[in-house]
């Protein structure tokens, strides 16, 4: 796991304190909300549709057993008893009030967690390859340069008011697992021919009203010169960046305007000057932080699992949850599990304090005593032994954590949504409940195969619908609420945005639609080995044009 | 003109509240100050600026209301779930301790 310094947990303490402070100030009048709006923001605390809401940070998505206990305790005592854990691999608690925040922030800082740098224009939480560090395809493990970032961006002081937010994502292997080429830094890890470990450097990708791809800057950039490059990257950013117009401050907008060649000339010029100094990292460096991350003790056994055949032959219902929800590890006789957050007709993302406890408590028992939270809004135990596979789906499906969905169309990534965001136009989560209790039916969804589907409740797309197989964009009409779709997006090494199929639809009929979507690509495609984005990119969006308007 | 209503957040817990006839806040849209006219409006908003400026609610504006027999409707989807809470998680939203 990661761990603080001592600078960090000093740092942390204190402002915690000073918090308690401004909250105390504002609470006797002596701050206005204006003075006091951006001291809370600084601190992850949003003012929603109808309470409070706290923004936590989790590392690039790791967690030990112990923080997500933390994180229960937090739900159970002081919100509503649940939490709700984002794309960005964070979670946030719905109903916190502003009195007891300060000591939510003392609980969080006593497991080494905060939720600074979790709103405001600066570099916000790495998205990460959930699976790094056990992912079989994994050219290094990508944690280690997650938290040299970490390090690296955590209060700087010139990039603490940048024209927009922030935020880098770091994949593991040429397969995308972190949604790098929507992000306004992607990294992706590679060996060069001398076989260096290095970065393919992605910049300018994002969503929002104007969805870009992130255009290649550097084919490969060496490992050691990642904090110098970034660097780079982030000063030409804060220079030239728009701060006129916040729909054009994203550095998605700089780099198409100015060009990707010239974008990528200012930061090679920059970082001519930089690239030697202090930021340059001895391989000494990369080896302290390596060591944060030393696999845990596993076992020498074989790959082989008769035990684990044996169950699955003999439960059909632990045999799907296989399928779906477990991965290759990449030592031999462990594997890599996911805990869907996705129950059919639940809430994409929701965990209640239990729940967390549950998944807490197998983590000890089976998993090293670790988590991570994952881009598609669920969690992950990532080092299981296969022989104790078994042991752990009974444990989740008591906890109502075993749904065999991951990446099946009920995998749902949904924002929060007009039930609670101050920004929404239309409900996200209602729409993802009807969808996946329309497709509940676990043999179906296999027969379907693996499809993504996406819902934001605006166009700040939070939900990355732009990047989903089948997109769905909440949109407010004259006080109601319509849907529109976008089909063919994609989010991992072959990433496209979707194009928009028609007129948007009333909340009545589009789960019709998704599911006449589905219908055109069951009858359209070659075989059950295609799946939905390759017989979308084979036919085109006119069959399902067809099909969705025909009686229009 | 169409009547109106004033709502805001409050300091404390971030919930929603209506500014009431008598000078009040109120988390219930029934005890709302209704305004029908301009002036009304005029009288209700400055009401709400002065407790906005004095730190006990934050960000008060107007919105549409269809009057009614068992009290003001919210006109349009934003409203409306402003005023009852969350559509999901009835069980643990707001609604489940408030109404």
């Amino acid at each position: 796991m990661y761990r603080y310094d001592e600078f960090d947990r000093t740092f942390v303490t204190q402002r915690v304190e000073q918090f308690r402070e401004q909250v105390a100030r504002r609470v006797s009048g002596e701050l206005s909300e204006d003075e006091f709006k951006p001291l809370r923001l600084t601190n992850g605390l949003y003012l929603q549709l109808h309470a409070y809401m706290l923004r936590v940070a989790i590392p690039y998505g790791t967690l030990s057993s112990r923080q997500l206990r933390r994180l229960a305790f937090i739900a159970r005592r002081y919100d509503r008893g649940y939490g709700h854990f984002t794309t960005r691999q964070n979670i946030q608690f719905n109903w916190p009030t502003l009195g007891e925040v300060p000591d939510i922030l003392a609980e969080l800082a006593e497991v080494e967690m905060h939720a600074i740098q979790t709103s405001g224009n600066c570099i916000r939480n790495t998205t990460a390859d959930a699976t790094a560090g056990v992912a079989a395809d994994e050219i290094a493990d990508s944690r280690i340069y997650c938290e040299l970032i970490r390090q690296w961006s955590t209060l700087h002081p010139e990039f603490s008011f940048l024209p927009r937010k922030f935020k880098v994502a770091v994949t593991g292997s040429g397969r995308d697992r972190a949604v790098t080429a929507a992000h306004d830094i992607g990294l992706r890890l590679k060996r060069d021919a001398d076989g260096r470990t290095g970065f393919e450097v992605l910049v300018g990708g994002g969503q929002g009203r104007t969805p870009i791809l992130a255009v290649t800057i550097r084919e490969f950039l060496p490992a050691e010169h990642l904090l110098s490059y970034l660097e780079a990257v982030l000063r030409v950013y804060n220079q030239l960046g728009r701060r006129d117009n916040i729909y054009k401050a994203r550095i998605k907008i700089l780099v198409r305007e100015t060009g990707t060649a010239e974008f990528a000339r200012l930061v090679e010029d920059e970082w001519a000057h930089i690239r030697d100094g202090d930021l340059a990292l001895p391989e000494g460096e990369i080896a302290r932080i390596r060591d944060y991350f030393a696999p845990p003790p596993h076992e020498a056994l074989d790959d082989a699992c008769p035990e684990l055949d044996a169950q699955r032959a003999a439960n059909r219902a632990f045999d799907a949850w296989v399928r779906s929800n477990v991965e290759a590890h990449k030592r031999p006789g462990y594997a890599v599990a996911t805990v869907s957050l996705k129950p059919h007709g639940g809430i994409p993302g929701d965990a209640s304090a239990d729940q967390m406890e549950a998944v807490a408590d197998l983590a000890d028992a089976f998993g090293f005593s670790e988590i991570r939270v994952t881009y598609k809004q669920n969690l992950l135990l990532p080092d299981l032994r296969k022989r104790d596979l078994f042991a752990v789906w009974r444990g989740l499906t008591e906890a109502g954590l075993a749904t065999a969905n991951s990446h099946r169309l009920s995998d749902i990534i949904a924002c929060p949504g007009l039930d609670y965001c101050n920004l929404a136009n239309a409900r996200s989560i209602p729409i993802a409940q009807m969808i996946s209790t329309r497709f509940a039916d676990l043999e179906r969804e296999q027969e379907i195969g693996n499809v993504t589907v996406n819902i934001s409740g605006c166009i700040n797309a939070c939900a990355h619908h732009h990047v989903a197989n089948i997109g769905i964009l909440g949109v407010d009409k004259k006080g109601k609420e319509f849907y529109q779709v976008t089909l063919g997006g994609a989010a991992d090494e072959t990433a496209a945005i979707g194009d928009i199929v028609g007129p948007a639809f009333d909340e009545d009929a589009i789960v019709g639609a998704v599911e006449t979507v589905v219908d055109v690509y069951l009858a359209e495609r070659r075989d059950a080995a295609e799946p939905f984005i390759d017989t979308y990119r084979r036919i085109g969006i006119k069959p399902f044009k067809e099909k969705l308007y025909a009686a229009r | 003109m169409p009547h109106t209503a004033i709502t805001a957040n409050r300091l404390l817990d971030g919930f929603v509240i209506y500014l009431t006839a008598v000078g009040g806040w109120s988390e219930s849209l029934a005890d709302a100050a209704i305004a029908a006219t301009e002036a009304e409006l005029d009288a209700l908003q400055a009401a709400a600026e002065r407790d906005a400026r004095a730190g006990r609610v934050i960000g008060p504006y107007a919105f549409d209301v269809q009057p009614g027999a068992d009290g003001p409707v919210p006109l349009g989807q934003r409203e409306t779930l402003r005023t009852l809470g969350p559509s999901v998680r009835t069980d643990l939203g707001y609604q489940a301790t408030r109404r």
